[in-house]
């Protein structure tokens, strides 16, 4: 009450129910989401448009629901759009990983490209390329590079996790440990480099900088299916991780069971950022950048998953569409991750002290 | 009736309880910090454990509340095993606030006390318009509507606390167990949030917290717990309990217990080195 009597009604978040769903109504989340989702299936789209042979706009979208002339459908459906949607599948896993692991460990300097996932996955890759002899081969040739940096990279994040663990996760703890196993990584990257046969280096050095090229469709479809199985165990554990941003003993007395949550989430996590690796290489900067400009854009107090990924998608998509078009020469689709989106967060972060 | 209860707390365990720790050894790793520890927590009073720094204050109210799991004896909640009871059905029955807890920077205070509705909650269920009148009573109970806007981290230290209360108290539990909820606060607002505390108990709340100020627990508990090395050294009401050989052999200080001006319990004035007039002492501590 205030001191004239009059009784303030405080504005408590307004709940929404559809039969036995209720959900909180934020308005100014749903709606970035959905810009964010519309921003995506634009570049997606123009994605696809640009290339040597242009297609319009509106024969893409046609062509994608169904319509379209046969030309179009063979450019669009057989050449073009596995590059398109690993770069959607790579981003949106990139963008949730990030959020997840910068939640769980409440540092934005917690992204798995810190936490040793990419580091392990690219040794093991190259690994593979450049030692060459009968095992190597028959391992690349049986499970694919992206299977074993799969596991590389499964592996050094499961690694980190344990080393980390002490009676529970702390994220300074978690970030150290993740630094120096990713040093180590790199060490063994670029001992393997050095050493190699020059035709096996150049293999890696292809690989290593990340890039949406020359994907086929069966490496799209491994990527997207784990993706989407991976996002349904998210979005299942997603609620129970809520009260996990207060920290462990606020979340316990909350009723949250927090180890186990914890560990199916960083598990996802890892995987998620894994499956994104080993699709399109070490692509730097989307999981350490897209929570954080969802955050902002979104007006979050924690990295929103639903808008990280979008933004993560968003990120990759567009960085591959300006690595191909902006300079005669094709960059490599990191170059650009990162010239996109280091200073769009300096920009965010600058207007945010600016106020 | 007072006198009734204090007998029944004395006596150790009584039937009313819905909180007891019983035989319990609990530590941390191979550190074992309470050994073969029995307490009972009387119903609808304040429940203040003091104790020296490291007596297991802090690890006695996380046994209780859970966070920890003893390595012998049971905690019982409301006659029941809380090893045994689901992590949310020990929510919806008791309310716990751990020491300095932090939120994430920019997150409003509506949001934070919203968050106390989430053993209620499910998947399907994230939020129902019953949650948001409890919400609201939360907020206005600890006096804090007209901040709903605020971000938490803009708050004063007092302030900050009396909503962080405010989200165990929209868990809707009347047992509530606060670790320190003075630390770091200044005498006045250290008040006020006892004050608070107050409040919530005499709406009915069953209260156990950790605090440090002796003369804060012995004003506003009816319940003292007083520790040291792990074990109970002495439990009952301010008055029966706090004495001078009591606190010199707690704590090993030297003081002296008088009639507080102010109320009716023990004041104790510490007696330290610096600035005492040994003619104004009573012979007996005189050295």
């Amino acid at each position: 009450m205030k001191p004239d009597g009059t009784v303030v009604k405080p504005s408590v978040a307004p709940g929404v129910r559809l039969g036995h769903v209720s959900f909180v109504w934020r308005p100014w989340i749903v709606f970035v989401s959905l810009l964010l989702a519309a921003a995506t299936f634009l570049v997606f789209c123009l994605s696809i448009a640009v290339g040597d042979f242009p297609i319009g706009l509106s024969r893409v979208i046609a062509t994608l629901f169904g319509g379209g002339e046969r030309v179009d459908e063979f450019v669009i459906m057989d050449l073009r759009m596995p590059r398109a949607l690993a770069g959607l599948v790579v981003g949106i896993a990139l963008g949730v990983s990030g959020a997840i692991t910068q939640s769980i460990a409440r540092n934005p300097l917690a992204s798995p490209d810190i936490l040793g996932i990419t580091g392990g996955a690219s040794a093991v890759a190259v690994f593979l390329v450049t030692v060459s002899g009968g095992t190597a081969a028959a391992v690349v040739n049986s499970v694919g590079l992206s299977a074993a940096a799969l596991a590389g990279g499964l592996g050094t994040g499961l690694l980190v996790y344990f080393l980390a663990w002490r009676r529970g996760i702390d994220g300074f703890r978690l970030i150290l440990i993740g630094i120096s196993v990713s040093a180590v990584m790199e060490a063994i990257t670029t001992w393997l480099l050095v050493t190699a046969d020059i035709r096996d280096v150049a293999r890696a050095q292809a690989w290593l900088v990340g890039s949406l090229d020359n994907r086929s469709w069966d490496e799209v479809w491994i990527a997207l299916w784990g993706t989407l199985a991976l996002l349904v165990v998210v979005s299942c554990v997603a609620f129970q991780f809520k009260p996990m941003h207060f920290g462990d003993e606020v979340a316990a007395g909350l009723g949250v069971r927090y180890s186990m949550v914890r560990a199916v989430l960083l598990l996802c996590a890892v995987l998620l950022a894994a499956v994104g690796v080993s699709a399109a290489g070490p692509v730097p900067f989307v999981a350490l950048v897209a929570p954080q400009v969802a955050m902002r854009l979104a007006r979050c107090p924690t990295p929103p998953l639903v808008a990280s990924g979008m933004v993560g998608a968003l990120l990759l998509i567009g960085a591959d569409l300006v690595a191909r078009t902006a300079l005669p020469i094709t960059l490599p689709v990191g170059v650009v991750t990162a010239a996109i989106g280091g200073p769009f967060l300096v920009y965010l972060l600058v207007r945010a002290n600016l106020r | 009736m007072a006198a009734q209860y204090i007998a029944e707390i004395e006596s150790g365990f009584n039937d009313a309880s819905r909180l007891a720790a019983r035989g319990v050894t609990v530590g941390y790793g191979a550190r074992t910090v309470i050994d073969d520890l029995d307490v009972a927590i009387p119903p609808g009073v304040i429940t203040t454990v003091i104790g020296p720094n490291g007596c297991g204050k802090s690890t006695l109210l996380r046994t209780l509340s859970r966070l920890l799991k003893p390595t012998r004896g049971t905690v019982v909640l409301d006659g029941d095993d809380i090893v045994k009871l689901k992590t949310r059905d020990v929510a919806k029955k008791l309310g716990l606030l751990p020491q300095a807890p932090v939120a994430p920077e920019g997150l409003t205070v509506s949001d934070l006390v919203a968050r106390g509705r989430h053993p209620h909650q499910s998947w399907l269920r994230q939020w129902s318009s019953d949650d948001a009148a409890v919400v609201e009573r939360a907020l206005a109970m600890t006096g804090v509507s007209d901040l709903a806007d605020r971000p938490v981290d803009s708050l004063s230290g007092g302030q900050r606390q009396r909503v962080w209360i405010s989200m165990t108290l929209a868990q809707g539990t009347d047992l509530l167990l606060l670790d320190e909820p003075t630390t770091y606060l200044d005498l006045a607002h250290a008040v006020d949030v006892l004050d608070l505390v107050d409040d919530l108990h005499e709406s009915g709340c069953t209260v156990v917290m950790v605090l440090h100020d002796l003369n804060l627990a012995t004003r506003y508990s009816d319940n003292l717990i007083v520790m040291r090395e792990g074990a109970i050294l002495a439990q009952g009401h301010p008055r029966d309990v706090i004495t001078a050989e009591l606190l010199h052999e707690a704590f090993g200080l030297r003081a002296m217990v008088i009639d507080d001006p102010v109320g009716d319990r023990p004041l104790i004035v510490p007696i330290g080195r610096t600035n005492v007039q040994l003619d104004r002492m009573p012979i007996k501590l005189q050295k």
